[in-house]
């Protein structure tokens, strides 16, 4: 056990904190993703990262990447975040697809599509619930019908985070009606531009239009869109699972991040005096211990990358690392709201003119939906209860 | 950066593990805990071996576990913290009553702390054959050690020791009472701390035999907590001044880890008990595992605990490292440690129901360890207050 970190880990970080310094734009000064314009400025910024090749640092570097080892990945993270660099539009892609492409795509498919996911001159969302298949994913009904040279699409897709203005889904329909739930489904590559794909922008909490509805009638997608076999859907999907749940998606840095800005936010508010030093007291625990579990959860990344670079799996440990991000992002990002106090409701002028959220409640925004995405939290603990402690299906 | 277990801390840990499965049985615990608290100091066992306490010590030294952190050249195995954070998770597992912890963990590396510094203790008026000879025979198990005199406070280290007489003047020569030292009556000697001159601190070695021992009763019986009456001087002191103050750090450290390692053991054991229970149980015709209240409450519990391990393990490389940070992370590692294994103490008794209320059900034998060992060394609130202080002193530089 050694928890320094290695020359070469250390000049990755010193690197990674240059060119960021370098090139990152201020905190705030992009519009939300989750505008048109947001949106557009957030695909440059993605450039920017891969010209330099910092944009999937861990990926081959004849795709783009640098090769980077897994704690030179959660390194140049942590990076990021020290610097409060801006959210990844092409999170879906990078984090959710790519990692599930390398497991299950073909080599042309690799070819096909890793480069502009990394590039981000594609941008990809996730067609997974339908409105009547949420925490019951392998409910869908969209269908997936054989066809004269391929498939033909049908059916519904609904929170699709990013699918209003995203060039590109992976999404999971139900191709064999006949077969057990599980096995009937296939995973499939779409273009959101192919005939026959309509899509309604939904508007999320903070009235930004985060996801879509996305209806499929007759769309036709050929065989080499499918991910990982006919009837794999199942499979595939959970290995994107795994990775939504457990290492790729969110990375320590955010919390630890945001736990250090809560402690400056708490030392501001001891430092008023009066009421505003009181309210501060009364949640100093709550604070420390928003701070411990932001650490613990850094910790246990570092312990569970350990051993993915020893070659073990990780199997539904991946389920209790969700649960534990989604609460400790909440405890921090509510806890800072708190120490606000009253008024921690009110909007900030946002770099157009008009208003919006300022960084601890867009945080407590985005962090309220933790708990609800990539399965809930009571879907996670079925699943530890499930697989870890061996209790039976319910 | 490698966060991971060798293949030999594994084995090792694997080993003890082995040996407690048949070496601390509910049956030994029961058998401590139904044993009357001795009225007063004596032999360290009243009649042959209850609970096969003095047995399993044995067993314990033939493995190396009480030395193993004693040099090689006193009979130890020159292991560090990182290989002892895992054989103390399998005593948490069993609630080894024993003081493994105090002897192996904190008595151990103070006394060949004190013997690698220059001069040793002679400041003090220590006797370096006298430290090296009790070294020797702790890390060979053939004395049981353990510590008392000094707990953890928000502020930092707290001392416990106080003359009979309020109003008599410490350090030496006047009676003084130490509260609450585990092992009491089976402890051939005691690493106690006591108020020195000038508002400083002071580290005593005290044999059992000059001191008058009291039990303390508990709900937690198999630790046998007691109060110790001995008389400080120069002989008994082992360390003053700076001396003294870092070696009170590093047992407050030191006891943090030693406790979370334990707790870790202990949760994982309380989990997989109420698990198996929830599986054996059934009502309205299925396992009560089945319904999703239960289900989630073991699951929260399993996630804490799990998040508990790797800040536990850090704190030991940090001790073993002797890192900068070692307090704030030994630290840490308790406050999570302790809330891991309480809420698996809460939970488990939920989930067993009105049977895990009983004495005859073994899950008290494992929750009273808990609510001890969470309470010693800091408790979650006090680490966690201790963390932020730390922290709030990092960030303002």
């Amino acid at each position: 056990m050694d928890l320094d970190f290695t020359p070469e880990e250390q000049a990755f970080r010193e690197e990674a904190r240059r060119w960021l310094e370098a090139h990152v734009p201020a905190p705030g000064s992009l519009a939300s993703l989750d505008t048109p314009e947001g949106f557009e400025e957030h695909r440059r910024w993605e450039r920017t990262m891969y010209d330099d090749r910092w944009s999937v640092v861990n990926w081959p570097a004849a795709l783009g990447g640098r090769d980077a080892s897994i704690v030179e990945w959660l390194v140049f993270a942590e990076e990021y975040y020290r610097v409060q660099a801006p959210k990844r539009v092409s999170q879906n892609g990078i984090f959710l697809l790519a990692p599930t492409l390398f497991e299950h795509g073909t080599n042309e498919q690799k070819a096909r599509y890793l480069p502009p996911m990394a590039s981000a001159d594609e941008i990809w969302c996730q067609g997974w619930s339908e409105p009547d298949a949420g925490s019951d994913l392998a409910g869908i009904r969209s269908r997936a019908r054989r066809d004269a040279g391929g498939w033909v699409l049908d059916g519904q897709k609904t929170w699709c985070s990013r699918g209003a203005f995203a060039e590109w889904c992976f999404a999971i329909f139900r191709s064999d009606p006949e077969a057990e739930r599980h096995r009937g489904l296939t995973y499939f590559l779409v273009p959101m531009d192919a005939p026959g794909v309509t899509v309604r922008p939904i508007p999320q909490l903070d009235g930004e239009t985060g996801f879509a509805e996305v209806f499929f009638e007759g769309v036709r997608v050929p065989d080499d869109q499918v991910l990982g076999g006919v009837g794999e859907g199942w499979r595939v999907a959970m290995s994107t699972a795994g990775s939504e749940r457990g290492l790729n998606l969110r990375s320590p840095a955010r919390y630890t991040e945001a736990a250090g800005r809560l402690l400056d936010r708490y030392v501001g508010r001891l430092a008023e005096g009066g009421e505003a030093a009181e309210a501060a007291t009364a949640l100093a625990d709550r604070v420390a211990r928003a701070y411990v579990d932001a650490e613990a959860y850094r910790l246990h990344t570092y312990w569970t990358a350990s051993a993915v670079a020893e070659g073990q799996a990780v199997g539904a440990e991946a389920s209790c690392n969700k649960i534990f991000w989604s609460e400790t992002d909440l405890a921090i990002h509510g806890l800072a709201l708190a120490l606000g106090g009253t008024g921690s409701e009110l909007l900030e002028p946002g770099p157009d003119g008009g208003s919006r959220p300022g960084e601890w409640l867009d945080g407590y925004l985005f962090a309220l939906a933790g708990p609800i995405y990539a399965g809930t939290n009571e879907i996670q603990r079925n699943v530890v209860a499930e697989r870890l402690l061996g209790l039976p299906r319910g | 950066m490698r966060f991971a277990f060798t293949e030999q801390q594994l084995e090792l840990r694997g080993a003890v593990r082995q040996v407690l499965a048949s070496e601390c049985t509910p049956a030994d615990l029961r058998a401590l805990h139904e044993r009357p608290p001795e009225p007063a100091a004596g032999p360290a066992l009243g009649r042959a071996d209850p609970g096969r306490t003095s047995a399993r010590w044995a067993v314990l030294a033939e493995l190396g576990a009480p030395g193993l952190l004693a040099p090689e050249a006193h009979g130890g195995l020159g292991l560090d913290e990182v290989d002892l954070t895992g054989v103390l998770e399998e005593a948490g597992r069993v609630a080894l009553p024993e003081p493994l912890g105090e002897s192996a963990g904190l008595v151990v590396p103070a006394l060949a702390g004190l013997l690698e510094l220059p001069g040793a203790g002679a400041d003090a008026g220590a006797d370096p054959g006298k430290v090296a000879r009790w070294l020797g025979a702790v890390a060979h198990g053939e004395a049981v050690a353990t510590v008392g005199g000094v707990e953890v406070g928000r502020a930092g280290p707290v001392l416990t020791t106080a003359p009979l007489d309020p109003d008599a003047q410490l350090p030496d020569a006047v009676p003084c009472r130490t509260p609450r030292v585990v092992a009491s009556d089976r402890a051939d000697v005691a690493l106690l701390v006591a108020p020195g001159a000038g508002g400083g601190l002071e580290v005593h070695l005290v044999e059992a035999a000059a001191a008058r021992r009291l039990p303390t009763p508990s709900i937690d019986g198999p630790r046998r907590p007691g109060e110790w009456e001995w008389v400080p001087s120069p002989e008994t002191r082992l360390a003053s001044g700076g001396a003294a103050a870092v070696l009170v750090g590093s047992l407050v450290d030191r006891g943090a880890l030693v406790a979370a390692s334990q707790l870790l053991g202990l949760a994982d054991r309380m989990i997989a008990m109420a698990a198996a229970y929830a599986v054996d149980r059934k009502q309205f015709g299925r396992p009560i595992g089945s319904f999703q209240a239960v289900k989630h409450l073991l699951a929260d519990a399993r996630v804490r605990l799990e998040f508990a391990r790797p800040a536990t393990y850090r704190a030991a490389e940090s001790i073993a490292r002797g890192r900068p940070g070692r307090a704030a992370h030994a630290a840490m590692a308790k406050a999570l440690a302790s809330d891991a294994a309480d809420l698996a103490a809460r939970v488990a008794l939920q989930v067993h129901g009105a049977i895990g209320y009983t004495w005859e059900c073994d899950l008290h034998l494992f929750m009273k360890h808990t609510w001890a060992l969470s309470a010693s060394w800091g408790d979650a609130v006090t680490q966690r207050a201790r963390v932020l202080a730390e922290a709030l002193a990092g960030r303002s530089g």
